[in-house]
């Protein structure tokens, strides 16, 4: 067991990316959640950066407005032989 | 990634219906259609920022798609090849449009990494999502992700609302995963900061860099 590095907030926002997408190796995650840890502006980068990626993910999908379903259906119609659900 | 029963057993089913779809069962493709229309149309007017542009992707993706049915290898999930063709048509409508000025999404960008610069820096309330009704987080959300450039805009939309993968992104938008990983950063940093202004917990106005 080695002692851990310790990196500096530049250091971190490089690696943020990889460590909110759980690509970090082991080491480095280490290294990443010390400084975490220790640095409440990072910390908060961290947190608020992976609350962005959340709520984009759980934006809706709006519906599709119901003149362009219909000429989607009647392209499909006409190209492919099927109507397609209403 | 921790993937749920149920969103494997869409994924059976989408290759179930690609497979009656090829037999030629009527009903199979147009149910892929109903699926996955409204993410592609999203996806669309995400990239092409152009509400005519979207619906000629939509129809597009589609129509290539059925008639490529025999291409679809199933060695990725149907919809990532659907995110695919759509990426391909919306750049192709992009490209098009370039003579309009219209910035283009291979267009070279900032890729130092060395300026990264995080400012505004403001703990949320830890549902933020729960501050506002849906279509006002909607319209809240549409309009940070259009204020973005296109390519970084493309970049967070497949990786992060889409879950392509690094390299999947990377294949889609003809990049390379270093450009991928650089602008994922930015983008992700630069909606964090347009969202500070909604989100920020009441009071806490702590202006910082780092």
């Amino acid at each position: 067991m080695g002692t851990t590095r310790q990196i500096t907030c530049k250091q971190l926002l490089k690696e943020l990316t990889d460590y909110l997408d759980g690509s970090l190796d082991r080491d480095s995650r280490v290294q990443l959640e010390a400084h975490l840890a220790k640095c409440p502006n990072c910390w908060v980068v961290c947190d608020t950066t992976k609350k962005t990626i959340e709520v984009f993910r759980g934006m809706d999908p709006y519906p599709l407005p119901d003149d362009v379903k219909g000429r989607l259906m009647k392209a499909l119609q006409r190209r492919c032989g099927h109507a397609g659900h209403a | 990634m921790i993937q749920s029963s149920s969103s494997q057993a869409v994924l059976n089913d989408d290759l179930e219906l690609v497979g009656q779809a090829r037999r030629g069962e009527p009903e199979a493709f147009p149910e892929l259609v109903n699926r996955y229309e409204r993410k592609i149309y999203r996806l669309a007017r995400h990239i092409t920022q152009n509400e005519e542009d979207a619906e000629d992707v939509l129809q597009e993706t589609f129509l290539k798609a059925f008639a490529n049915l025999s291409q679809f290898q199933g060695h990725s999930k149907f919809y990532t090849w659907l995110v695919r063709i759509a990426v391909n048509e919306s750049l192709m409508k992009l490209r098009r449009r370039k003579a309009d000025k219209v910035v283009s999404l291979d267009e070279p960008v900032e890729t130092d990494d060395g300026d990264v610069v995080v400012r505004d820096i403001a703990a949320w309330d830890p549902n933020p999502e729960q501050q506002y009704g849906r279509s006002e987080m909607n319209v809240i959300l549409t309009r940070a992700i259009n204020s973005l450039p296109p390519g970084f805009r493309a970049v967070f939309w497949l990786r992060d609302v889409e879950e392509l993968s690094t390299e999947e992104t990377a294949n889609s938008l003809n990049l390379s995963i270093p450009a991928v990983k650089s602008r994922l950063l930015r983008a992700r940093l630069q909606l964090r900061e347009k969202l500070n202004r909604y989100f920020r917990k009441h009071g806490d106005n702590t202006p910082d860099h780092l």
